[in-house]
Parts: structure tokens; C-alpha cells; sequence
């Protein structure tokens, strides 16, 4: 059984930083539960010498020649920016993102 | 008027638009006002974009006066999933997260789309980053399936497949991550295709499942679908998954039809008790038709298709979990402070804006991706589905060997009851049974029409699956299952769907 006590949902939503509320971290635990008792099933396959897929194809990595695109084919600082919830200076304004203690 | 220029195909109208018998203008004025007259009732649409679909269509005809060389679709018009991103059109995924959100960059298949100048109707519903088989984890609420309003149009796409259905745009764009594209179609009598994976470019399809997404069409007809999959697909250096190789012929095996010979494998798996009487009885009458008209049928087994479900909703929500890191509120998209925090922290501030800005089926994906990729828990989650995954992609090579393509019910039932499911998460995820196979290992599906259900009158689909890069394969035996059966039906199954505003409750 992978029953989740509260707890460790609410570990689990810290570290997605997702904040959610005693109530929504109860009802969460009952559904995980019961979502987790199924998806377990993968642990029947118990053969060793399975490889691992993590893709449908052979990856490689892509590159292109590092030069400076033209300007039709990249954005603009100002259309970077234009979906950000606060900017300033054509950089995007964030939070503090150091403790104050 | 006595021709409804909305009922015609994609193919027919592309025809009457190069020889001139209407115009591109007219048809995208039908579109509009169909819109207008319908989609009240349905809820296909978030976003309608009149003043640019026409302005299209204006260019197309002013070009075409002059004779200038157009594709073959151009005219023609197109509605496209809110999940892949628009410049001057908002792109919210079905997510609050994302509302009110214009791209600054088009998606590789929709600066395609408006190179080949298809009129771009709007935007259509989907479940919230593509998460759900029926819509209803829109935020902006579920779509409805044209066959019965108080029905689920499937999912993700439910927006693509109920315009269609409701004869709202002859064409359509998915993205197919366990059956997004493939299940909506099999509940309203339409077509789609999830290509083979790498095929149809993912650049600038907001992510879900990097290694399960796969954009395709979407269509009324195997012909319309075929000619939208050769516009989507090819080469695109911008996704760094694509392949570059020729796109399979699709158009001239939608357009033969020829099955003769063709060695189709029933999946055991797939078939059986888990499918209402009505589904498993069209699917034995669809492979019937495939013999009469000269294919041959074995029976084939995936002995592992018994942990696909369980696979997929590991593999899911951890690459989920991964890729809708990039909602930070930082960037673009919400950003909505904690309430009772003087000078919050960009960590606070991130944690809250995810706690308003994502819905309730995205959160429970984030944390399952996140417990199954937490030290500890990784080799008995994660680790022990990307085995599963490797055995499912065997069977399928062990199936192909003694099948050209594999035939199976789309999905288990017709279109549930809106609501029905919304609060069992498990039995919602058991939808996608004969859908995620595929997904799991990259192959190609389409599913096609298969008939009514006797019990319900509800539309079934038949889903075709072929190795990788013989997507041209599944054409084949779409076209000729939609020949034979509209011999038998006498006519579309499209033609027997009621008009969405005589059944709407609200009036």
C-alpha cells in the first residue's frame, strides 16, 4: 500500500511550490493513494535485464552555427518581455530572492 | 443559400476555391456565422478571431485573382488547439495560468498553417496543458459533444473534434499525449491522427510530456486529415526530436484506399470484456469490412499493454512535473502575491501564483511527478516504467512482424456524461487504455468512424496503428474502412448529427 499522510503531501506541494490548503492536502492524500496503488502494478515486471526508455528515439543533441540570427528570426528584449507580470528597465522584475534573516 | 458551404470537406472546398465557384471570403464568412449560431451551445471555441481569419481570406482571394501559385489549402479554414502558440492570438492551454497570454513566436505548424495561408478561425477548448479525456479540466469550462450536449467531445481536444462535429471549421490541429487527439475523435464520429513521434514539429507546443507529445490533424473525412498531416509534418531544426526524413505519403494512400493483401492484427489486449457491447460490436463489423475488401486479419498479442496504463501515469506526470516547472510567475503567465505576506519571497510568490493559477488535475499530476521522481522513490516508480516502456515497445516490434498494422476499439466506451467521472480520477485515466500504447513507443495512430453504438446511438472509432514512419499505412486502411462502411451507413455518420441549438437546455 503507498497511502501518503498529509505530511508528506504537503512536502511534496513545497517542493513543486505549489501552496495548498489543509483541506486540499487531505483530499489530495485519499486520491494519491489510491492513484499510486495502481501505477505500483509496474513493479510487477521484475526482469533484470530490461534497459530503461526514456524516449521513443535515438537522441541526439541539436546545435546550430553560433551566429547572430537575424532580427525577424529572434525576439526582441520587448517581446521577451511581453508576457512578464512586471518589468522594469527591459529586464523582468522579480521577488526578493534572499531570505531577510 | 442552398448549399451549406460548412458541410462540404476541407478537399471539396479547396476545389471550389481553385476553380473559382466561391470564394475564400465567402466560406470564412460561413465559418463565422456558424460560429455565431452554434458555438453557444457547444463552447468549442476560447477565442474567435473573425477580423484575422477574414483578412486571410482576403489575401487568398485577391492572390488567387491574380493567378498566383497558392497551396492547395489555402482558403480553406483551420481552427488550431489553444495549446500551440499564435503571435496576436491569446494561447492559454486551457489554463488560468496562461490567461491572456499572446505568444511572441508562432509554433513551427502554425507559421506552416499561415504560410500556406489557411484563414485561422480561433482557438479551441481543451483540458487545462492537455490534462484529461473530456475537457472538463478546462478552466474555462467543459466543451460539448454535438452528438448530445450533456456529453463529454473527449480529450484534451474536445475543442478540435466537437468544431468539427458541429461543422464549426472543416479542420483542425491536436496534440496526442496518451490519446488527445485520437479518443475526442472516436466520440464524435471524426478523424484523427497522431502521427509517428518526431513527425509533426513540437516547437512552440506548450509541453506536457516531452516524450510523449506529438502534434497531428484533425478532420471530418481520412482525405482532409491526410492533406493537413502533409502541411503539419516534415523537418523542423527547431525541435531537436524532429525527424528529417520525408513525411510518409500520406494523401496518396488516403486516396487509394487499397487494402488488398494488407496483413491487419486484431491486439487480444485490446479487445474483449473492458469495451461496451456497442464499441466491440462496430469493431467487429469495421474488421468484417476491412476483409471484404481484401485485407487479411490475424491475431496478434502484447502480453505487456497490461501496464501501459500504470507506465504512462508515471511516466506522465514526472516529465509534467519537470516541464510545468516553467510556470514560476516570473516570466510570463500569473503572478498573484500571497495574501498575508508583507514583502513576499520569489519562492512565495511562485508557490501562490501555482496555487491559483493551476487547476485541481494539474496539481495531482505535479505531485505524483514529483513523488515518482523523488530519491527513494525513483527506481520503484520511474525507473521500473521506463523498463515497462521498453517491454510495450517490443511487443509492438513482435506484433509488427506478423502485421503490417494493428487495428483495436479507440476507446472503451461512447462519450460519457459530463460529470460522470470527474470525481474518480482513475476511471477517467482508464479511457486512454488502447490509446497509450502507442505514445509509449512512438508508433502512429489514427482512429476513424466505426458506427452508433446500438445501445446509445453514440459514434465509436476504430483505431489503425502503424510502425514508426509508416503513418501512410494508417491512411491506407482509414480510407477504405470510410469507404466501405459509408456504402453501408449511405453516407457520413456527420450527416445524422442533430443541430447543436435545438438540443441546448439553456435555450
Amino acid at each position: 500500500m503507498s497511502a501518503l499522510s498529509r505530511e508528506q503531501v504537503a512536502h511534496l506541494a513545497g517542493l513543486a511550490r505549489i501552496q495548498m490548503t489543509d483541506a486540499e492536502l487531505d483530499k489530495m492524500a485519499g486520491e494519491l493513494a489510491v492513484i499510486l496503488d495502481s501505477v505500483a502494478q509496474v513493479g510487477e515486471v521484475t526482469a533484470q535485464d530490461i534497459p530503461p526508455m526514456s524516449h521513443p528515439l535515438p537522441l541526439t543533441n541539436v546545435t546550430r552555427p553560433d551566429v547572430v540570427r537575424p532580427l525577424d528570426e529572434r525576439l526582441t528584449a520587448q517581446q521577451a518581455l511581453s508576457g512578464a507580470p512586471a518589468q522594469e528597465d527591459g529586464r523582468f522584475e522579480v521577488p526578493r530572492i534572499l531570505s531577510e534573516d | 443559400m442552398t448549399t451549406d458551404l460548412t458541410r462540404l470537406s476541407a478537399a471539396q472546398m479547396a476545389e471550389q476555391l481553385a476553380s473559382g465557384a466561391i470564394t475564400s471570403v465567402e466560406l470564412t464568412q460561413a465559418h463565422l456565422d456558424r460560429i455565431a449560431a452554434v458555438d453557444g451551445a457547444v463552447h468549442a471555441y476560447l477565442h474567435v478571431d473573425a477580423e484575422g481569419a477574414l483578412a486571410t481570406a482576403r489575401e487568398v482571394d485577391e492572390l488567387r485573382a491574380r493567378g498566383e501559385q497558392l497551396h492547395p489549402l489555402a482558403g480553406v479554414p483551420i481552427a488550431i488547439k489553444d495549446i500551440m502558440t499564435t503571435t496576436g492570438l491569446p494561447t492559454t492551454a486551457g489554463s488560468r495560468m496562461l490567461e491572456g497570454w499572446i505568444p511572441p513566436y508562432d509554433a513551427t505548424v502554425v507559421a506552416r498553417i499561415k504560410a500556406a495561408r489557411l484563414p485561422i478561425l480561433g482557438k479551441t477548448n481543451m483540458d487545462e496543458f492537455a490534462m484529461g479525456s473530456s475537457t472538463e479540466h478546462s478552466a474555462y469550462g467543459p466543451s460539448h459533444n454535438p452528438w448530445d450536449l450533456d456529453r463529454i467531445p473527449g480529450g484534451s481536444g474536445g475543442g478540435s473534434s466537437s468544431v468539427l462535429a458541429s461543422f464549426q471549421a472543416p479542420l483542425a490541429t491536436g496534440t496526442d499525449t496518451g490519446g488527445s487527439i485520437r479518443q475526442p475523435a472516436a466520440v464524435t464520429a471524426t478523424v484523427g491522427t497522431k502521427p509517428t513521434y518526431g513527425g509533426v514539429s513540437r516547437y512552440g507546443l506548450i509541453a506536457l510530456a516531452s516524450s510523449l507529445d506529438q502534434g497531428g490533424p484533425c478532420g471530418r473525412t481520412v482525405l482532409d486529415t491526410a492533406l493537413l498531416h502533409e502541411l503539419m509534418a516534415g523537418h523542423d531544426p527547431l525541435d531537436s526530436t524532429s525527424i528529417d526524413q520525408p513525411v510518409p505519403p500520406v494523401v496518396e494512400a488516403a486516396r487509394s484506399g487499397d487494402v488488398a493483401g494488407l496483413r491487419i492484427g486484431i491486439v487480444k489486449e485490446l479487445t474483449g470484456d473492458a469495451y461496451q457491447p456497442g464499441v466491440q460490436a462496430n469493431f467487429d463489423a469495421a474488421v468484417a469490412a476491412l476483409t471484404a475488401a481484401g485485407a487479411e486479419v490475424v491475431e496478434v498479442s502484447c502480453p505487456h499493454f497490461q501496464y501501459a496504463l500504470a507506465a504512462y501515469y508515471l511516466i506522465l506526470p514526472s516529465e509534467a512535473s519537470s516541464n510545468l516547472a516553467r510556470f514560476d510567475a516570473m516570466r510570463y503567465g500569473l503572478r498573484v502575491p500571497p495574501a498575508d505576506v508583507a514583502l513576499p519571497s520569489a519562492e512565495q510568490v511562485m508557490a501562490s501564483s501555482r496555487e491559483a493559477g493551476f487547476g485541481e488535475e494539474v496539481k495531482r499530476r505535479i505531485i505524483i511527478g514529483t513523488y515518482a521522481l523523488s530519491s527513494g522513490y525513483y527506481d520503484a516508480y520511474y525507473g521500473q516504467a521506463q523498463k515497462v516502456r521498453t517491454l510495450i515497445a517490443r511487443d509492438f516490434e513482435q506484433a509488427f512482424t506478423q502485421a503490417d498494422v494493428l487495428v483495436s476499439p479507440t476507446a472503451p466506451t461512447t462519450a460519457f456524461r459530463l460529470g460522470e467521472k470527474l470525481d474518480d480520477p482513475m476511471a477517467m485515466y482508464l479511457n486512454d487504455i488502447a490509446t497509450i500504447p502507442a505514445n509509449l513507443a512512438g508508433i502512429p495512430g489514427m482512429s476513424v468512424p466505426s458506427g452508433l453504438a446500438a445501445e446509445d446511438g453514440l459514434p465509436t472509432g476504430l483505431q489503425v496503428l502503424a510502425p514508426a514512419m509508416a503513418d501512410d499505412r494508417l491512411y491506407l486502411v482509414g480510407a477504405a474502412l470510410e469507404r466501405m462502411l459509408q456504402e453501408q451507413w449511405g453516407g457520413p455518420l456527420l450527416d445524422r448529427v442533430p443541430e447543436p441549438t435545438q438540443l441546448s437546455k439553456e435555450g
